[in-house]
């Protein structure tokens, strides 16, 4: 470790990186289940349709099968929004998407259970089905939910300030319909999850690949009509997420329903197939926006509609619909903002959070609409930006706040690294730079499940041996947060961070974490971390006065030393201080907590929890490109991208989440889809769904801001999502400048670009003729 | 009574697993992948797709990058393969071990054994790879946390340090 004593900040490696390079670190799928059963689900087979029969006499009579559980095994709905919980964890009556759970086996090996899983006959009595919003829209359509009219889960309608004056006020009015494809998250271990119910004492314990432990807890109780306190959760290492596992899953509660079913341990691992069924991602969204600029560039209005297809459940969808309205806000001064979202139901599978969640679509079609305008009106891309610069403090229009505002210096960063000034307009043809901004907040400051508790509580034990262990609930899927949390408390007492060990996610020891969701860790984990440490520093502090007989206002600690004033002369070891602190009271926890303030919490408008946050971080990069005109195939050759993070706590794993999200922007904006025939998906693999490979990954120079944020653990903010929705923008900017194309659809496939090139050539043809008609 | 489905049959595989020789009977079509973590008890090397798509899985075989997902135990008889478990040597990390540890190479690191193997292979037949060499090497293992810019990093690192 290179960290000693004052001075944590820095580059640190993971703290459990060690793990990771030597093999050891244990994931779901490698805890040890010698003695478990194999868990496998049926799927329905139809995207629509009414069950008629469902018969698991034929499983269950299977030598080797130990328990099967379907629908009637569980009345109960799960959900991750309180208000739209419409799921069940296998289907009961009607199934709505192909690769549903209808019924699930847990039998002695795998090939027994997929015999048994082959057994179960099903009979579905088809509907109607929906792939695209606006046939689940149109008038006389078949409801997927009987209580949501015209298969909408929710509509949004806000206007915060004077649209129409802004829009009679602008110079150039320009409107733009602009759609992006379904992504995924692809994180690249398939989820897994191993449940053991003791029947015995009717406890369960359930370890998961989840980024939500604590919410999955409260689904496991609901959906088993276990007492909470029954429950054990515990997050091994996890595979990544970038949102695929901040809501709790079906196959996981099914695990739990087939466990208690069988009284025992369960090892359930989807296949990658299975994996992309349950889905959660991005939504396709189809966007229709409209701005309004002066002459010099300034913004007056916006108006945006996004139709959201949502797929066949509830699940975050509502918080998506209103994050994409409420993130048009925060990052520009707009004076007048007028959005219509539509969440629609359909018979796919159902989307979820994704990094970037709500913001990166609609902030792609913004960022598009404005180079264009700026085109238009023979003004800099940089330039315009610069005209709608926002100064913090101040609140938006639907009344976010922001504290720290670094976007004009991430501009100025990466103008001059790429050489902007100089090089746009002089690359040859084919070849184009492109620039955009983007946004996203350090933690939802109103929790989803809003229990009136602090926001974040992090404990911190010392005991005999000296040694710190920090407990948090806080999930760390890859992000880092378990370092995060290592320097917090070492930087804040002074002590080496050798002597930190962390303990994470386990319901049975560790503090409850709403979890790895809408970039909180650092900010809220962080500060409650600081606080638990500034505690245990008081006590520490107190004790070594004592022993030094000096008032503990005196005692400084440094470099795990406790001396009376800075040059003093009497000085006591950390392990001294502890031992004295120890014969006072015993073994020490204490306990630190974070808390966002009522006015951090957003408007009183419906929805206008969404989108709040105690800090906002900002970014801005630049793309070039080269784009072959005769194959449509698009290059990136070379990023820049610069993140206001507010202060860089541990600037190593900042650069390595800027990378991340910056090159996960790429594949949204390169290669990425999910596609569908008649509901089935066909992209269903890693060679169908198509994650850039490192051959056709770039460099990314990364530029660090920071701001310094007055809230913030150290002065940061988050750094793992804010870049991320620059890139696409970014992306089809620069290639408009390389072809003088406008590319209207994401993914930027070489069939799109093809067709943006022909659709050119035929405007440029009508005007040429429109000019030589007499 | 019903009667068994035909299971198939049993080899005596012998192969040496991290320097050391050993015997075990395995099923005809069992993956190495599935002895290498059920078998050895090795659960370093990890399972990603449903075959051959992401890399995650894989290993040495005779010095060879290998994905052990779509490769038969039984072919493996008399190879030397390597995992992950055994690239430590007396309680040192190797040297790609140290780079992606010390450079964030590995994220999440779900991928990071199946990528430091491959790039193992690399650095043993071209212990000067160019950035490019080091894109082609290991075009066949998927990660979804670096953007690779640090796996980069980290393999050009391993090369400039000393074996």
């Amino acid at each position: 470790m290179t960290a000693n004593g004052h001075g944590s900040l820095g580059r640190v490696p993971l703290i459990d990186g060690i793990d990771k390079v030597s093999g050891r670190a244990r994931y779901t799928a490698d805890l040890d289940h010698a003695d478990a059963l194999v868990g496998r689900i049926l799927r329905s087979p139809v995207a629509h349709g009414d069950i008629v029969r469902l018969d698991v006499a034929k499983a269950r009579a299977l030598p080797g099968v130990v328990a099967v559980v379907t629908g009637d095994d569980c009345a109960l709905t799960y959900g991750v929004l309180p208000v739209a919980m419409n799921e069940y964890p296998m289907a009961r009556g009607r199934v709505r998407y192909r690769g549903e759970p209808v019924a699930a086996v847990a039998a002695i090996d795998a090939e027994t259970a997929e015999r048994a899983i082959a057994l179960i006959e099903l009979e579905v009595r088809e509907l109607p089905a929906y792939f695209v919003s606006a046939q689940a829209r149109a008038a006389g359509a078949v409801l997927l939910h009987d209580n949501k009219p015209g298969n909408l889960e929710r509509e949004v309608h806000h206007t915060f300030g004077d649209v129409a004056a802004g829009f009679a006020e602008a110079y150039l009015v320009r409107e733009e319909r602009i759609s992006c494809a379904e992504i995924n998250h692809a994180q690249i271990e398939p989820h897994a999850c191993l449940a053991d119910y003791d029947p015995l004492t009717g406890r369960l314990t359930v370890q998961s690949v989840s980024q939500v432990g604590y919410y999955l807890h409260l689904m496991l109780a609901r959906c088993l009509g276990l007492e909470e306190s029954r429950i054990r959760v515990i997050k091994p290492f996890v595979g990544g997420g970038f949102g695929a596992r901040v809501e709790v899953l079906n196959f996981e509660i099914i695990t739990a329903l087939l466990a208690r079913a069988a009284t025992g341990k369960v090892m359930m691992q989807l296949t990658r197939e299975e994996t992309f069924l349950t889905h959660r991602a991005r939504p396709q969204t189809d966007m229709r926006l409209k701005l309004g600029l002066t002459r010099d560039g300034r913004i007056t209005a916006c108006e945006c509609e996004a139709v959201q297809r949502g797929g066949a459940y509830a699940g975050y969808g509502i918080v998506t619909i209103l994050y994409a309205g409420a993130l048009l806000h925060g990052i520009y001064a707009i004076p007048a903002v007028k959005y219509d979202g539509y969440r629609v139901y359909a018979n796919l599978p159902p989307c979820g959070a994704m990094r970037g969640h709500g913001s990166v679509n609609t902030r792609h079609a913004f960022e598009c609409l404005l180079d264009r305008m700026a085109r238009e009106l023979g003004l800099d891309p940089f330039a315009v930006r610069r005209a709608n610069l926002l100064t913090a403090p101040t609140r938006t229009p639907n009344d976010l706040m922001i504290n720290s505002y670094g976007l004009g210096e991430c501009l100025d960063r990466v103008e001059r690294a790429s050489g902007w000034a100089r090089r746009i307009g002089t690359l040859p043809r084919g070849k184009g730079l492109g620039m955009a901004c983007s946004h996203y907040v350090s933690g939802a400051a109103k929790p989803i499940h809003w229990t009136g508790e602090p926001h974040a509580t992090v404990n911190v034990r010392l005991d005999f041996d000296g040694g710190l262990t920090a407990l948090t609930g806080a999930a760390d899927i890859g992000q880092g947060s378990s370092t995060m949390v290592a320097i917090a408390v070492a930087e804040t007492l002074g002590v080496s961070l050798d002597r930190i060990r962390v303990v994470a996610g386990d319901s049975a020891i560790t503090p409850k974490d709403n979890g790895a969701y809408s970039s909180r860790i650092t900010f809220m984990v962080g500060n409650a971390a600081i606080d638990a440490a500034k505690n245990l520093r008081a006590i520490l502090v107190e004790a070594a006065a004592r022993k030094l007989e000096a008032d503990p206002g005196d005692i400084e600690c440094a470099g795990e030393t406790f001396r009376v004033g800075a040059g003093g002369q009497a000085s006591l070891s950390f392990s001294e201080v502890a031992k004295a602190a120890l014969v006072d009271r015993g073994p020490i926890t204490v306990s630190g907590t974070f808390t966002c303030p009522p006015e951090a919490q957003g408007g009183k408008h419906r929805g206008g929890a969404v989108g709040s946050t105690m800090g906002f971080s900002y970014a801005a990069q630049v793309v070039e490109v080269s784009v072959d005109e005769a194959t449509g195939l698009v290059t990136v050759d070379k990023v820049w991208a610069a993140l206001d993070c507010g202060r860089a706590i541990n600037p190593l794993a900042v650069e390595g989440q800027i990378e991340g999200s910056v090159w996960m922007g790429m594949g949204q904006a390169l290669s990425e889809e999910t596609r569908y025939l008649d509901g089935l998906p066909a992209h269903a693999s890693l060679l169908e769904y198509r994650v850039p490979t490192i051959a056709e990954s770039p460099p990314i120079e990364v530029h660090v801001v920071e701001s310094h944020d007055p809230y913030g653990p150290f002065g940061a903010k988050e750094a793992s999502e804010g870049a991320l929705a620059g890139f696409p923008p970014a992306l089809v900017n620069a290639i408009a400048n390389a072809i003088g194309a406008d590319l209207d659809e994401l993914p930027a496939t070489p069939d799109r670009v093809l067709l943006a090139l022909v659709e050119k050539r035929r405007q440029a043809r009508r005007a040429t003729a429109r000019k030589a008609a007499p | 009574m019903q009667i068994e489905a035909a299971r198939p049959g049993k080899i005596l595989l012998r192969l040496k697993l991290n320097g050391r020789w050993r015997e075990d009977a395995v099923a005809e079509n069992q993956l190495l992948v599935d002895y290498i973590r059920e078998v050895a008890r090795l659960t370093g090397v990890k399972s990603g797709c449903d075959g051959g798509e992401c890399g995650a899985c894989t290993v040495l075989v005779d010095g060879e990058a290998v994905p052990s997902c779509i490769t038969l135990a039984v072919r493996c008889a008399g190879c030397s393969v390597e995992t992950i478990e055994g690239l430590a040597q007396q309680g040192r990390l190797n040297r790609l071990q140290h780079a992606f540890h010390e450079k964030l190479g590995t994220q999440c690191g779900f991928c990071t054994p199946g990528m430091i193997l491959a790039a193992e292979a690399l650095l043993r037949r071209n212990p000067t790879p160019s950035d490019d060499q080091i894109r082609e090497a290991l075009s066949g293992n998927l990660c979804r946390c670096t953007g690779y810019v640090k796996i980069i990093e980290s393999v050009r690192s391993a090369a400039e340090a000393p074996p």
